[in-house]
């Protein structure tokens, strides 16, 4: 590297300084930082894992729910199983494609009216609205009225799933190139057809993936369903009327018991939902990996 | 345009539609369509403040302002959410004490010191952390973490006995459900936000402010300090409101971590009670006017969350039209 000449050559770098210190004192933080992330993600991860393995089996996903004193080789989760897979399909077609619409008015009707501008604005605000305040929403509005079921906890799932799905399939849609549309104006094609037949299938992996997301985030809230479904341990197969249940209401009702045979099964319920949220994830990811491929 | 809808009969067949025909029907409904599935946003937030204020009304009209008083007491009828609102506040404040800086690095992590190959990776785990539901995170907390960490929380409480502040704060009587457990939960859960978030806005910073601050002769973290903070500080701040609502309105990790008591204190090692788990714990068993008190909280909780979102959206956004105009 050093370049020898006759004489001794100076050493223009700088002597190791506090300045120098400084700069690695700062890196080390910051991978200290990532660090300090790991540690309890996986701590997590490894408990949920280990406790839920022993005890998840095709038997602990299909079997009633027993009285939490009997022990955790008994019985399991089936209704809550059931639950939540019926409620959050259900709140999945109600929320998708409503999201979607909204989308479509945000970016290819809105432009840069004001209403599309606090639309837009005010759906960013949704995403932050507490969990617990769409359960106690759908409450008054709907559970008073109606009672306890399925379809309750669907729509509060669905509230909370439609800013969402707005927000990543607006997103999308940006991303489309404005000569497809034109190409397709050019062909007379009206606007609606343009969006259906150009716009939204040019955008669909991204959609979807959002739409996997929002899902995945969905399945595992508990808050919302605790006043719209009132945990019950029986199964429901009819989504639209009666109390319910869920895999996460049930482990919010595990967590709290004194017996092991319930915590055990509440580990299993834990481990199941995690799977769910997991697999929903990878799924997603493959279909971008698969579109963005797609695009090039 | 009225030029062109003239249709030229001589034109070749099938192209003879004039331009301005009436819009088909369809086109108009879909049109409709997608502008009240927009407008059904703001229909919702509207619907959860009035229903919600509803059922809420007897307990704001038969306390009164007493709602912000400090006693609660469901058996004697006194309903005051003073010591709710303290949680939730000493609750979120302890998790952005925890999750802003470690958030923040781990944004100038992947952003500026890590190859871009390494930083998807990075990523992935980061948000794994969002991926684990909040029950799971509450389940965890008070069967694995809470009892694990009790003995640290006995051992420093003795040991700032004494010692002017650090005694109000970490002394007294300790649990493994607390004030301070729910914090730590509260911040590994927003940390993936908060970090995505500023990572976002360190991302906009141009490489040619970067570059000045290098060919000045300036160390990584020179740098850092120089170019990259204050081109990000706004955003930044909007990312870390962001993360306070979501702290704040969080609710089932911490109504099983918290420790359930209503009580307003110094001691973050004690077990406390927040708006959300309050209202997650106890709504089971109220009716009348301890539900009306529940709901409103509710209320209460979705104003400070709208404020925070607001303000929190607007500085991000600002802050972005600004990075765009220069």
């Amino acid at each position: 590297m050093a370049v020898t000449t006759g004489q001794q050559t100076a050493d223009l770098r700088e002597p190791p300084s506090w300045r120098r210190s400084k700069n690695r004192i700062a890196t080390v933080l910051m991978i200290t930082a990532f660090v300090l992330v790991i540690i309890p993600l996986g701590f997590v991860l490894y408990t949920v894992i280990a406790k839920g393995i022993s005890i998840i089996s095709w038997q602990f996903l299909t079997a009633s729910i027993p009285p939490n004193v009997l022990p955790a080789s008994i019985g399991g989760m089936g209704p809550a199983v059931v639950g939540t897979l019926e409620i959050t399909a259900l709140a999945t077609v109600l929320a998708v494609p409503l999201g979607v619409l909204g989308a479509v008015y945000l970016n290819e009707y809105g432009g840069n009216k004001l209403l599309a501008k606090i639309i837009g604005f005010m759906s960013d605000v949704m995403t932050g609205v507490p969990s617990i305040v769409m359960g106690l929403f759908i409450f008054s509005i709907w559970v008073l009225h109606f009672g306890y079921s399925g379809l309750a906890g669907a729509l509060a799932l669905g509230c909370l799933m439609l800013p969402i799905v707005i927000r990543s399939t607006y997103e999308m849609l940006r991303l489309v190139p404005d000569p497809l549309r034109e190409a397709s104006y050019a062909l007379g094609a009206s606007k609606a057809r343009v969006t259906v037949t150009v716009v939204l299938p040019t955008a669909l992996g991204g959609i979807v993936s959002g739409a996997l997301l929002a899902i995945a985030r969905a399945a595992g809230e508990t808050a919302p369903l605790l006043f719209t479904i009132l945990t019950v341990t029986t199964v429901n197969r009819n989504v639209f009327s009666g109390a319910n249940t869920s895999l996460p209401s049930q482990i919010f009702a595990n967590a709290s018991s004194p017996y092991v045979g319930a915590q055990a099964r509440g580990w299993g319920a834990a481990l199941t939902l995690i799977a769910i949220a997991f697999i929903l994830m990878v799924i997603a990811r493959l279909v971008t990996a698969r579109f963005s491929r797609h695009l090039r | 345009m009225s030029a062109v809808t003239k249709a030229d009969p001589a034109g070749p067949a099938g192209s003879a539609r004039p331009l301005s025909e009436r819009r088909p029907l369809g086109d108009i409904s879909f049109q409709a369509l997608a502008l009240a599935a927009g407008l059904l946003v703001l229909v919702i937030l509207v619907l959860i403040a009035i229903s919600t204020s509803q059922q809420a009304s007897s307990w704001f009209s038969t306390e009164g302002v007493k709602i912000f008083s400090s006693t609660w007491n469901p058996s004697a009828n006194q309903f005051g959410a003073l010591p709710f609102i303290y949680g939730t506040a000493v609750t979120a404040i302890i998790a952005l004490v925890i999750a802003v800086p470690v958030s923040v690095a781990i944004a100038l992590l992947l952003t500026e010191v890590v190859p871009y190959r390494w930083s998807r990776p990075i990523v992935y785990v980061i948000d794994l952390l969002a991926v684990i539901p909040s029950v799971v995170w509450g389940l965890w907390g008070i069967l694995v973490f809470a009892p694990w960490i009790q003995h640290i929380y006995a051992s420093v409480s003795s040991g700032v006995n004494g010692i002017p502040v650090l005694d109000s704060l970490f002394g007294g009587p300790t649990s493994g459900a607390s004030f301070f457990t729910a914090g730590i939960i509260l911040a590994f859960m927003i940390t993936p936000i908060v970090t995505s978030l500023s990572r976002e806005v360190i991302a906009t910073v141009p490489a040619i402010d970067k570059e000045g601050a290098y060919a000045l002769g300036a160390t990584r973290w020179e740098m850092i300090r120089g170019a990259v903070w204050p081109h990000s500080q706004a955003g930044v701040v909007g990312a870390v409101l962001l993360g306070l609502g979501r702290a704040m309105g969080e609710t089932i990790a911490v109504a099983l971590v918290i420790g359930s008591s209503a009580t307003i204190t110094s001691h973050l090692l004690a077990p406390g009670y927040n708006m959300p788990a309050v209202i997650a714990n106890e709504f089971g068993e109220a009716s009348g006017l301890f539900r009306a008190a529940l709901i409103g909280m509710g209320v209460l909780l979705f104003a400070f969350t709208i404020i925070i979102n607001v303000i929190a959206r607007a500085v991000v956004e600002r802050s972005g039209r600004r990075k765009r105009g220069a």
